[in-house]
């Protein structure tokens, strides 16, 4: 059992191969957590605007990119878009299907913030001289961000987790190089190592999230 | 009196259907201390929000210290630091302290450095006797306080006039002496003023003018003893009469 689940010989072997997908992992995480909150933010601050011609795009797009399976973007860009010409690496797939995919969520969670900050801020504001810009980035942005922190950490959770996709389109992350290491070593070793790592990665993340969720909720009675 | 420093003329504005000013036109004097009354829904915060723009009037016009308020090539954000508002429901920044709430407008649209900012957020602090309570974030102060921090974070732009929508109507009775304290205050030092209220005992020691509005027009206006004790409208005397009995 030990042999073939836990083996030292083995997890002494691959290690080095693990640890650098573990990296990359990180490395990933730290790129497509910021470029989804920003999409999400370039997606909420347009919500602010109530045109018609910016409200039914912004909706379709936000709709279209939540419905849509991220592994099904991800793998249209990757291997679909070389027919057109357009051949992206595996990392450049990943980075543009999180823009878009969690992008959205991360606009929606940010847009919901907004709505909680009462007009009368904005209004304060401006009638002390500042732009429309200026009351959204000193006043609404961090009371909205506050007021939904737990849902964009829990997002965040998500966008982490996310990251295995990689493993689809050849990114060397933290499960691509378990799977290489498990198909060198003919053991499952490697793969309980990785999900071992996910949960070490991913545990305080979710303990913090429970706090915050706590002190939400107390805050609220 | 002498020239106006707002003029507000033939005002209308629609709220979808609803006409809610229907022609108001409105002088104030340098130095002079307004109080505009009236029932509920009669259009008197409205008006006082298209003085700064905060409401867009449908049609009409408004002139504010010289500056054409409704002109699209008025820089609206720089003629407002001219015009403070004092709000209801107070609206300070609850993520910043107090001197936080009066120093944004003074880093951020006067252009001061951090260091003149504190200086002169302090002073406003001060005039509203809570510079002892710079630090303190809106949660941690009373309503009546956290209403003067509201009045210091506007007159710390040095406005030319004021604008006071309820200023007490969201305040306990025993901490609306505290506001009347410091707009008094600010009524000796000269300032221009219009206040939406019905403080009445205010309005009859501090008002130079009293105007009542009813149904989006000004019914009726003059010295606070003249609507008070003797209005010549039927209307106005109706209101009078059920303020008072309260």
């Amino acid at each position: 059992m030990i042999e073939s689940f836990f083996n030292p010989e083995i997890i002494a072997a691959i290690w080095p191969i693990v640890l650098a997908g573990l990296l990359n992992t990180v490395l990933l995480s730290l790129i497509v957590v910021p470029l989804g909150l920003l999409g999400g933010l370039i997606l909420a601050l347009l919500a602010t605007v109530h045109h018609p011609l910016v409200r039914w795009p912004l909706m379709a797009w936000v709709d279209f990119f939540r419905a849509f399976p991220p592994l099904v973007l991800l793998v249209l860009l990757f291997a679909g878009l070389p027919f057109a010409g357009l051949e992206l690496g595996g990392f450049a797939c990943v980075a543009i299907a999180f823009f878009l995919n969690t992008g959205a969520y991360y606009g929606e969670i940010l847009r919901a913030g907004i709505d909680s900050v009462p007009a009368g801020q904005v209004e304060a504001g401006r009638s002390t001289g500042l732009s429309r810009l200026q009351a959204m980035t000193y006043i609404v942005l961090p009371q909205a961000v506050r007021n939904v922190l737990p849902d964009l950490m829990s997002n965040t959770l998500e966008v982490v987790k996310l990251t295995s996709l990689g493993s689809v389109v050849a990114v060397p992350e933290l499960l691509f190089q378990a799977r290489q290491a498990q198909s060198l070593t003919y053991n499952a070793t490697p793969i309980v190592l990785a999900a071992i790592i996910y949960f070490l990665l991913l545990w305080p993340l979710v303990r913090l999230l429970s706090r915050l969720e706590n002190r939400a909720l107390a805050g609220r009675r | 009196m002498s020239k106006p420093i707002v003029e507000a003329r033939e005002i209308h504005k629609h709220f979808g259907h609803l006409h809610v000013l229907k022609g108001v036109d409105l002088e104030v004097a340098e130095r002079e201390l307004v109080f505009v009354i009236g029932p509920s829904g009669s259009g008197k915060s409205t008006l006082l929000r298209c003085l700064n723009r905060l409401e867009e009037p449908s049609s009409g016009s408004v002139v504010v210290d010289g500056i054409d308020m409704l002109d699209p090539r008025t820089d609206i954000n720089h003629a407002r630091q001219r015009i403070g508002m004092v709000f209801q429901s107070f609206n300070l920044y609850p993520h910043m302290t107090a001197l936080g709430n009066v120093t944004l407008a003074l880093r951020k649209v006067a252009g001061k450095s951090r260091g003149e900012a504190d200086v002169l957020g302090m002073a406003a602090l001060e005039r509203v006797g809570l510079a002892d309570r710079a630090g303190h974030t809106p949660g941690q102060l009373s309503g009546g306080q956290q209403q003067r921090v509201a009045i210091a974070r506007a007159i710390a732009l040095e406005p030319r006039v004021m604008l006071f929508d309820e200023p007490t109507s969201a305040l306990d009775p025993e901490l609306v002496g505290s506001v009347l304290e410091v707009m008094r205050d600010l009524r000796q030092s000269g300032m221009t003023m219009i206040v939406v209220s019905h403080e009445m005992g205010f309005a009859r020691n501090a008002a130079d003018r009293v105007v009542f509005m009813d149904d989006g027009l000004i019914v009726e206006q003059g010295p606070p003893a003249a609507i008070f004790e003797n209005p010549t409208q039927e209307r106005t005397r109706a209101f009078i009469g059920q303020i008072q009995r309260h």
